[in-house]
Order: structure tokens, then C-alpha cells, then sequence
């Protein structure tokens, strides 16, 4: 059990997914390294075949712009242990939630979409739907501080893995 | 005969998150939406009464992969509003930040959204190491991906969102040791290039249709910046005639009804780039790739694979070039007042013509905005494609698996970006 792969999810919300971006080019380094420890069970921009069940480590980024988004991160935080949130839009919900910010008559303008789409009132960070065990702030996220959490959630989920 | 619906709900493998409906009656197909899945984030109108100089750096954020170019873009069309123009300096550092964007965003495409499909695996980094091939293709496509992301931290201070490009040219300028270990990097990822274009030399996948090709090409030499936007017929748009362009042909077209436009169907990115200006590459990439390069132009969307791999060579062979030739000097950048005006910027993002209009007043307060990226100008072929497949398909299968992936499949190919389309795309409605 101890030396088991740990499963890993990588979730996008509201955001331009720049956090993905660095998560693929720091993958450039540390491919070999996460091959061996990490079993990607979830991750759209990896592969087809996504499996939602449980997780010791979700990664979310993008701010929670509909009902349907914090239903589903709920559903994420049921099924994992860990949830780190990365990236500004996760961690402090901007600039994907720059709406809540407009002005009345700019609000007045975008009224028709929000109410089409069936947005939120207000666009949420992770931490108002659910409890985030760790947070990467940065837009995009600061890659240093990302290998520093994962290296951690490595030693405290696998102690065992950290030799590999 | 068949009648049926197929949704796909979130594509995978494809920037951002993108989703489809098509509806199939008595064996034809009755529609084909290619959907935003995603949220908007209202840049065109949080743009509305901000400093005209602080455009790029907000923009950025409509889109991570493709950030490097809505940056240049914004950048462009905020200098043709204030009247600058940027030094040969900034323009040779502009173009090394277009080198770097392409080499790491088409290896990400090539590798690990479009090769999978090749060896029938569901995942790059479910590739065999003990094969020797699949292992070769796992290094080359980080190799690749490294030396890109490490040009464009150099000369733009990051590659996602960069730091040094500002309005009236860049606040960094490389240095000897970093020059020197780009060049290094550049180099020894060559060979992993050179294995790569015939991979999708020798790829099968085939979808040929007669479409027509749009781009902004330079006037000598292959490039993303400057030039005039052209389909290959003759006519040559220039900087000063982009805002009517912008207004009277791509505006209308990627807001139209995907059936019932004017202008004929076009498309955007690397194979229109090649289509259209495959002689002005660099000469090391001609003399490097010989016949391959009679390829283009080509009318199948699968070759847009190929035309990304000639690309990240052509890249590589000009970065290196301006590396060891160009003397960097520090510059001050350009400062002017605000007036008002409009200002337009176009340039080639990976994957196609990006267009930034910003009309700003005296008092350097944008009134207005306009973006249209990429994946909008290509939707109305997306979706006419998928719709003659799934027709296609239909004579010899009716297994919905197979018919998905074929679809997957193409839709890859136009490298679709639905971070960027996700605010621009246009909406259909069901029974509309």
C-alpha cells in the first residue's frame, strides 16, 4: 500500500489554465520522477480516459462561476484526501471573477448572459465551496512553490516513494 | 437509416474546455455545434475604462498557452494607438517570443494531444519506455518543450503571461550566459525536430476538402509579427487597412451563421502560414527538409500537423541564427502621450491570425475593445468538417466509439484553443 502509485487528479474551473501550462512545462524536468510515483487518474489535458474516484491529491484551478462548478468540486473534495488549490483564479478567485468588480451599468450589460448561462450571482474561489488543504498563488502559479507542495503532500502521503 | 445524437461533453487532449452536439437523421447530418463548455470571464468589457497600457498584461489572462501572443498582439495595436514604433531591437526580441511560444505550444499539440492517436495509446506518458521508439518520442517531446520554455524565459521573462514585453518595447534584455545556454539547448534539441517531422510526414490520417487559407505574412522572411494578411489570391492587407479588414470580413464571418456566409469558409494557423508562405522560411529549414516541403500547400487539415513541425524547425534555425549573430544592448522604452484613436494589432499566434482593436480617448482611458482569436475564424470549418466525416463514417460504420474518435481526432488537428474561444465563440442554440 505504502509504495503505491498516488493518485493524482488536475481539475480546471473558471481560468485561462495558464496553471496547466506550467504543470506540463515543469513536466519537461520531473517526467521521469512523476511517471514512477504519480498515477494521473484524472487529468483532461493528459489523456481521454479520466477516472473519478479516489484521489490522494486533487489539483484545482479556476475560480467556481455556476452552481454546476461547486457541485462538482464537491464531488473532487469527497474523493480526495488532499485539495490544492493553484493559481490565482483558485486561490483568491481573480481575474476570473473581475465581473463581480463592474460597474452597475456594466453589470447591466452582461445581466442576459449570467442569467443564460446560468452563472452565479458572484464568482467564488475554491476555498468559499470547499476546504482547501493547500494553496499555490500566482497567476500563473509559482512553479517553486508547486514542487515545494507536491514534494511535501510526497513525504506525508508516501514517505516511502521520496528514495524513488 | 441512422438517426441518432451524439454529445460529447468535454473533449479531451484539446486548450480549455471544449464540448460538441451532432444530430443525425435518416443518415444525414441535421446539425453540428462545436460548444463552449466554459465560463465567461468578460474581457471586452473589463477592458472598458482601464489605461490603454495596461491592456496587455490583462489580456494575457484571457488565455495561459496562448498568452505570449494576445501579449504581442495587445502590445501592437496599443503602439498603433499611441503612434510608436518599437525599435529593430524590440522587433528582433518580439520575434524571438513568437520562436519560443511555437517551438513549446506545437511540441505540447504534436506530443501530447496529437501523437497518442499514432501509436494508439490513450496517453503520452503512457508511452512503452522499454520501445525503443516510444522512449525516443517521450524524450525528444520534453527535450523539445524545455528549449522552447527556456528561449521564452529568457527574452520575455516568462513563457505563460510574460513579464518583458511591455508597450514601446522590453524592460530585460538577454544576457551572454543565457544566450549562450539557449543556443546550447536549441541545438541539441535539432535532432529530437528532425525525428519528428517525418512522424507526421508518414501519418495516414487524411481529411481533404476544399477550403480557403488566411494568414499574416512578412514581406521576406517566414515570420508572426508583421506584414500583410493575404488568402494567396493576389491582395495584401496592410497594417494601415487591418481595422477595415478587422470590421468588413472577419468580424461578420466569425460572427456568422455557419452556413450562410459571404465570403466562402476559411481557416487560420500554421497550415495556412505554410500554405502561403512555405519559400520564406528560414534557409536552413528548406535546405534542411528538401522535398518534404512540397507537401504544401495542401488542402488536408491533418497536414496542419506536419506544417507545426515545420514550424518548431523553422523556429529553432532563426532563434539560433539571431542568438549568435545579435548584439543586445539595453534601450530605454518609448513613452507618448495618449490621443485618441484606434488602434489595431494582428499578429500569427500558433494556432492562427489574432486580432487585438482598442479605441481609446485623449485621455488614454479605453472606450471600447474587439478581440477575435484563432479557434472563432475556424469554427464554421470545424464544424463543416465534422458534419461531411460523420457522413462519411456513416457508409461504413455506425459503432458511436469510433465515430467519436474520428471526430476527436480531426478536431485535434485545428488545434483548437477553448480558453481563447470560450469568450468569442459564437452560441447556437438547440432548434435554432
Amino acid at each position: 500500500m505504502d509504495s503505491e502509485k498516488i493518485k493524482i487528479g488536475w481539475f480546471s474551473f473558471s481560468c485561462c489554465e495558464d496553471n496547466t501550462v506550467v504543470f506540463t512545462e515543469l513536466m519537461n524536468d520531473h517526467w521521469r520522477e512523476w511517471k514512477k510515483i504519480f498515477d494521473f487518474r484524472h487529468a483532461r489535458v493528459l489523456k481521454s480516459k479520466n477516472i473519478l474516484d479516489e484521489l490522494d491529491v486533487a489539483f484545482i484551478e479556476g475560480a467556481i462561476a455556476s452552481d454546476e462548478h461547486a457541485e462538482k468540486l464537491r464531488e473532487i473534495r469527497g474523493k480526495s484526501k488532499k485539495l490544492v488549490a493553484v493559481g490565482a483564479c483558485a486561490v483568491v478567485g481573480m481575474p476570473a471573477g473581475q465581473r463581480n468588480y463592474f460597474s452597475e451599468e456594466q453589470n447591466k450589460e452582461i445581466e442576459f448572459l449570467i442569467a443564460r448561462f446560468s452563472a452565479l450571482p458572484k464568482v467564488m474561489k475554491v476555498s468559499d465551496v470547499v476546504k482547501v488543504d493547500a494553496e499555490i498563488p500566482g497567476c500563473p502559479m509559482e512553479p517553486d512553490k508547486f514542487l515545494s507542495a507536491v514534494n511535501g503532500l510526497v513525504a506525508e502521503l508516501r514517505p516511502s516513494l521520496i528514495q524513488v | 437509416m441512422h438517426t441518432f445524437d451524439l454529445t460529447m461533453d468535454r473533449m479531451t487532449k484539446v486548450e480549455g474546455s471544449a464540448g460538441l452536439e451532432v444530430r443525425v437523421k435518416d443518415g444525414k447530418v441535421e446539425y453540428v455545434k462545436f460548444k463552449i463548455t466554459e465560463y465567461k470571464r468578460f474581457f471586452t468589457k473589463a477592458l472598458e475604462g482601464k489605461p490603454l497600457i495596461t491592456l496587455p498584461q490583462l489580456l494575457s489572462r484571457i488565455c495561459g498557452t496562448c498568452s505570449n501572443a494576445h501579449i504581442l498582439a495587445s502590445i501592437e495595436a496599443c503602439e498603433h494607438a499611441l503612434d510608436i514604433e518599437p525599435t529593430p531591437q524590440t522587433k528582433i526580441l518580439r520575434d524571438l517570443t513568437m520562436d519560443g511560444l511555437n517551438i513549446r505550444d506545437h511540441a505540447l499539440h504534436l506530443y501530447l494531444f496529437s501523437m497518442p492517436d499514432i501509436v494508439g495509446k490513450d496517453a503520452f506518458l503512457d508511452f512503452d519506455e522499454n520501445d525503443p521508439w516510444q522512449h525516443q518520442m517521450l524524450h525528444d517531446g520534453f527535450e523539445i518543450k524545455a528549449a522552447g520554455n527556456f528561449l521564452a524565459t529568457l527574452v520575455a521573462g516568462r513563457s505563460v503571461h510574460a513579464l518583458y514585453p511591455v508597450v514601446g518595447g522590453f524592460t530585460h534584455f538577454p544576457d551572454e550566459k543565457g544566450i549562450e545556454e539557449a543556443i546550447a539547448k536549441l541545438k541539441a534539441a535539432k535532432p529530437a525536430v528532425l525525428r519528428l517531422i517525418p512522424v507526421f510526414k508518414d501519418c495516414t490520417f487524411s481529411f481533404d476538402r476544399k477550403t480557403n487559407f488566411m494568414a499574416l505574412v512578412p514581406k521576406d522572411k517566414y515570420g508572426f509579427i508583421d506584414g500583410c494578411i493575404t488568402t494567396g489570391t493576389g491582395e495584401c492587407i496592410k497594417e494601415e487597412d487591418y481595422r477595415s479588414h478587422l470590421e468588413h470580413v472577419v468580424l461578420p464571418y466569425s460572427q456568422a451563421s455557419a452556413y450562410k456566409h459571404e465570403h466562402g469558409s476559411y481557416m487560420v494557423g500554421a497550415l495556412a502560414r505554410l500554405n502561403l508562405a512555405k519559400h520564406m522560411l528560414h534557409p536552413e529549414t528548406i535546405k534542411t527538409l528538401g522535398t518534404t516541403l512540397d507537401m504544401f500547400p495542401s488542402t488536408d487539415i491533418f497536414r496542419s500537423n506536419l506544417a507545426q513541425a515545420v514550424e518548431i524547425l523553422h523556429c529553432l534555425d532563426h532563434a539560433v541564427e539571431v542568438l549568435e549573430t545579435y548584439k543586445f544592448k539595453p534601450e530605454a522604452v518609448i513613452k507618448k502621450s495618449p490621443r485618441e484613436a484606434v488602434g489595431v494589432g494582428v499578429v500569427e499566434a500558433p494556432r492562427g491570425t489574432l486580432y487585438h482593436m482598442y479605441k481609446v480617448g485623449s485621455d488614454g482611458v479605453v472606450k471600447q475593445g474587439e478581440v477575435i482569436v484563432p479557434t472563432g475564424q475556424n469554427q464554421i470549418n470545424i464544424e463543416e468538417d465534422i458534419a461531411t466525416l460523420v457522413e462519411n463514417l456513416l457508409q461504413t460504420t455506425t459503432d458511436k466509439d469510433q465515430i467519436q474518435f474520428e471526430i476527436e481526432k480531426l478536431i485535434r488537428a485545428y488545434d483548437p484553443c477553448m480558453s481563447c474561444a470560450a469568450h468569442f465563440l459564437k452560441i447556437k442554440w438547440k432548434g435554432v
